[in-house]
């Protein structure tokens, strides 16, 4: 199972197993880390799963689709590396995601 | 006060369902919700998108399920309370009194806490100083437009609320919209009025930039913002409204004494009541194991709770099962002959 890990604001990083085939928001949920609230469960209408993707995976990760970008804009301090979690399936491309909680989500 | 037999927390489908399950056992109920309308997550989150998992309804949208479920409750004439946050859930003797937050009060020896993630409310700005100037000079809603002539407004968000408002607004005040990206998303009527108002002056556009600080004492007298190649701008500004949609907050339900598991509501599978004699809780706020987040599942949880619901509210009449396909007695609730 792919590795994946969760760095928060102060660089606490926890790295837990993913399934293939979950999303990194689900990750972070079954696995209790912090700072992923996912208010809305994946529906991808809350931006409550906000993170920022280390650059070096950026571009191993599909695009954000109009609808995704879209809702990023509702979160809390956007950056150009910014994705919803929900929206970022696991695979063995992904191998190493390093990902970064922000300071809030809502 | 309001006395009647069940109060419903929450109007999304869950609790409108409620309004069904427990009007067919001849049970009253009122239902509470913060939104200024009927549907919950259904009708704020995603009121033109496709659900596909309603059972018997192969393809709806949030509109549309909440349009079907205000349709089959209408015979029960539930009393509607919109726009009320529940603050308070005290106890009095046999019955639960709910307090709102504008006063309004309800009695009853039921509650059905369906809530969802909680209250719809304003992102707020998280700049320093944004909540001494909110509802006095920082606003996330428009009230009164008559209070924002002849002002420098400075409208933050990308979507139908911020561009809206820049039109509307520009016709007797300065407007600077600002948004993080240099893509706005709004009808192309709106966008290419927008881009007009732009030429001629009566509309600043700012992009790609956020909000980086507010200046001001008792009232805002500018604000700056910063680009995203680190160049920052000051901007005279009398107003600011902010569009970045809604948070769910949970808000006071956390205080009512009921055990909780993370942001949810714990309650046993077999009636979904709490750890509170009379009290439920059903769909997404609630947790038991192997509760999964459906729509389904929340009706589900509904009828089990009204049947309890019923025993409380009915101590010396026994509970019989019934068939809506059978029943005179539903047939004649439902205004079948």
């Amino acid at each position: 199972m792919p590795k994946i890990t969760y760095k928060d604001k102060d660089g606490i990083s926890k790295t837990v197993e993913v399934e293939n085939g979950l999303s990194v928001m689900e990750g972070a949920i079954q696995n209790e880390v912090p700072g992923i609230d996912a208010d809305c469960g994946g529906a991808m209408a809350c931006a409550t799963c906000h993170v920022y993707v280390e650059e070096k995976w950026l571009d191993k990760l599909p695009k954000a689709d109009d609808a995704e970008v879209d809702m990023i804009d509702m979160a809390h301090e956007p950056k150009k590396n910014s994705r919803l979690s929900c929206q970022l399936i696991v695979t063995d491309e992904i191998e190493g995601l390093i990902v970064t909680t922000p300071v809030k989500q809502s | 006060m309001k006395k009647t037999d069940t109060i419903i927390i929450g109007a999304g489908p869950v609790g409108l369902f409620a309004v069904h399950q427990l009007g067919i056992k001849g049970l009253k109920s009122v239902v509470i919700d913060n939104l200024d309308k009927a549907g919950g997550q259904c009708i704020e989150l995603y009121p033109d998108k496709p659900i596909y998992d309603i059972p018997a309804v192969p393809e709806c949208t949030g509109e549309e399920l909440t349009k079907k479920l205000l349709e089959q409750i209408k015979p029960f004439n539930s009393e509607f309370f919109l726009n009320e946050r529940v603050e308070e859930v005290k106890h009095d003797k046999e019955n639960w009194i709910v307090k709102t937050n504008n006063n309004k009060e309800f009695s009853a020896p039921n509650i059905i806490i369906a809530g969802g993630v909680g209250s719809f409310e304003p992102r707020k700005l998280a700049v320093k100083d944004a909540e001494k100037f909110e509802e006095k000079s920082l606003f996330y809603a428009v009230r009164d437009k008559e209070k924002l002539k002849n002002k420098n407004i400075s409208i933050f968000g990308g979507g139908d609320s911020a561009l809206d408002w820049a039109l509307e607004l520009s016709k007797f005040s300065k407007i600077c919209l600002i948004h993080r990206r240099d893509e706005f998303r709004g009808a192309p009527h709106t966008l290419s009025e927008i881009k007009k108002l732009e030429k001629e002056g009566k509309i600043f556009i700012k992009t790609p930039c956020q909000l980086d600080s507010i200046k001001g004492k008792d009232k805002i007298d500018s604000i700056t913002v910063k680009f995203d190649d680190g160049k920052t701008e000051q901007i005279k500004t009398d107003v600011i409204l902010s569009f970045f949609g809604l948070v769910m907050k949970l808000g006071p339900i956390a205080e009512w004494g009921l055990n909780m598991h993370k942001k949810t509501i714990e309650v046993n599978a077999e009636n979904f009541q709490t750890n509170k004699k009379g009290i439920f809780a059903a769909g997404d706020i609630c947790s038991y194991p192997g509760k999964l987040r459906l729509i389904l599942s929340g009706f589900h949880e509904v009828a089990l709770a009204s049947v309890e619901c019923f025993k409380r509210a009915r101590p010396n009449e026994k509970y019989k099962f019934e068939f809506t396909t059978s029943s005179k007695t539903i047939q004649n609730r439902l205004g079948k002959k």
